[in-house]
């Protein structure tokens, strides 16, 4: 009991309980407006806190190469985190995950290899390759590789190195890497060998691929919700291998709360999780022809006309969609809304809660614009305020905005709550074209009587609205 | 530490997780996920002891690059959450 060994080990696990104290008090300030700043400085002051209790332990054997790995990993986040564009925010998320995720996977793989190798070496040591260690660094290796696999599908969609849809075929395969990643992991458990092992991690990696390549663009704020959650989930179950406390309980807390949001966002569009997974958002319900809804009843509209109708507006409406993101329309937007302010109109935005690729994801474009936050307005908020609103810009948004969500239960996605914009005295539309958006279903807004195409670019035609307000 | 105190804080774990975003605003949707994602670089700890404990080869080069990995993940995730916060509070 009064061995040095002993003492040592009581002190880092001190350590590790003040690091989950500092973690839980930031995660609840970084929830919080006021708070988030300082959220974010205790969470990471429990980390740098959690490293070093860590580098004390006398386990570590090689401090200078530990030492090297993390001043690389320090210098190449630290350049990631501060190059990046706030437009290119999902994607750098998105590898995050997957750093996350591989690093848990690589954890628990060396900790199974080093078990088995003790297994074959020192007889005494045999009862620590037990059953249940296997399974969970299995688990380990399965939610890791299916964190990292996943996620690099993710950034590659949100980077456009790859398709977004017409890649539906892979679900089924899904179910057979689903099926291997059982049956590898059981056969690792009853029969340890590292070739096993590895069989566990090439079934798991296909999956996660196989899951995430078929889901299109507009569904991309559930999966950036869940591979965060997945990335927790996979930091726990190395804790369990390791049986570490503080992996696991860091962990826990961060696969919680990004299943939560993960929720938000689903209920936001009325699926449910496994239809984001699994299903197509079009499988259900009739989908209108195109040709039907618009036909000779679009109203296309110049930058001048646009002008006059907001120049006399005494409430408009700006509705972002990932369409500005895109156009990195966000800037020019800002000046619109200033020559608009400028003229006594009141402006807010209205805030889809899946607009974008990510959580959050037109507040942070928005936030990059210096536009304040008081001034950007949730769905059920703005939601009663249309019928006063003299003009409603719509962005680059589209199923988010489609009235037949509230209106045809016949429509694929009847049900989903959207921005009753229709509800404005006038709708103006900046959009390329009228093609469909990724529901593939046509919008009747677009041939509403109050609604009016403006086609171009985003930013070309916010800057072309700007510069005629300027002239009326 | 037993399987049933590891199970045990992890239940109570994802409980207070789930407390302690419930009302997070949507404002906060992305810094909140890109804060927790650097927590979740927490794995690091497990990765030094891997690469500092002179196993194997194999093992020390998987801990390396783990921990590599994982400090990506948390200082990016960290720095990165800190400037779009700083731009939410500019004009506030």
């Amino acid at each position: 009991m009064n061995s040095d060994s002993f003492n040592v080990e009581n002190l880092i696990n001190i350590g590790y309980l003040l690091s989950a104290c500092l973690f839980i008090l930031g995660l609840k300030r970084l929830a919080r407006p006021k708070t988030a700043v300082e959220g974010n400085r205790l969470a990471s002051i429990g980390m740098l806190f959690a490293v070093i209790v860590t580098l004390a332990d006398r386990q570590i054997l090689d401090l200078r190469l530990v030492g090297i790995a993390l001043a690389i990993g320090a210098a190449i986040g630290a350049v990631l985190a501060s190059r990046i564009a706030m437009t290119g925010m999902p994607q750098l998320v998105a590898l995050f995950n997957g750093f996350g995720g591989l690093a848990s996977l690589l954890v628990g793989t060396a900790t199974v290899l080093m078990a088995l190798d003790l297994k074959v070496t020192d007889v005494d040591d045999a009862m620590f390759v037990d059953k249940t260690f296997l399974a969970l660094g299995a688990l380990t290796l399965v939610i890791g590789a299916i964190t990292f696999s996943g996620s690099v599908v993710a950034f590659a969609k949100l980077q456009e190195l790859m398709g977004d849809r017409g890649l539906a075929g892979l679900r089924s395969f899904a179910l057979a890497s689903t099926t291997a990643i059982v049956a590898t992991s059981l056969v690792l458990v009853l029969s340890p060998s590292p070739v096993w092992l590895w069989l566990v991690v090439a079934a798991s990696l296909l999956t996660g691929v196989f899951v995430v390549t078929p889901i299109g663009g507009a569904d991309m704020p559930v999966v950036i919700a869940l591979l965060n959650s997945f990335s927790g989930l996979a930091a726990s179950a190395a804790g369990f291998v390791l049986l570490n406390p503080l992996l696991i309980i860091a962990g826990a807390l961060v696969g919680a709360s990004g299943l939560l949001l993960t929720q938000i966002m689903c209920k936001a569009m009325n699926r449910s999780l496994p239809n984001v997974l699994f299903g197509s958002m079009a499988s259900g319900g009739v989908v209108a022809d195109a040709d039907d809804v618009y036909g000779g009843r679009i109203t296309s509209t110049s930058a001048d006309e646009v002008a006059m109708i907001i120049d006399s507006a005494q409430r408009v409406v700006i509705v972002p969609g990932y369409g500005m993101a895109v156009a990195q329309a966000q800037f020019a937007v800002r000046d619109l809304m200033r020559s608009l302010e400028a003229r006594g109109a009141e402006v807010v935005f209205a805030i889809h809660p899946v607009a974008g690729r990510m959580p959050g994801h037109m507040n942070v474009l928005l936030a990059e614009a210096e536009i304040g936050y008081d001034q950007l307005i949730e769905m059920d908020q703005i939601n009663p305020t249309f019928e006063r609103t003299d003009a409603a810009i719509i962005i680059g948004a589209n199923d988010v905005v489609n009235p037949d969500a509230r209106e045809n239960p016949q429509s694929p996605i009847a049900g989903m709550p959207i921005l009753d914009v229709d509800y404005a005295t006038t709708v103006v539309v900046i959009k390329r074209s009228l093609s469909p958006g990724f529901a593939g279903i046509p919008n009747p807004l677009f041939a509403a009587d109050n609604t009016l195409m403006l086609f171009g670019d985003g930013k070309a035609a916010v800057e072309d609205i700007s510069k005629a307000l300027a002239e009326v | 530490m037993t399987l049933l105190v590891a199970l045990t804080l992890f239940a109570l774990a994802v409980f207070l997780g789930v407390e302690l975003i419930s009302k997070v605003p949507p404002t906060l949707h992305t810094p909140l996920m890109s804060g927790s994602n650097a927590i979740s670089g927490i794995t690091l700890i497990g990765a030094v002891v891997s690469a500092g404990s002179e196993h194997s080869n194999l093992t020390t080069v998987l801990g390396f690059v783990a921990v590599v990995l994982a400090t990506i993940n948390v200082v990016g995730g960290f720095m990165v959450t800190g400037r779009m916060l700083s731009m939410f509070n500019r004009k506030r």
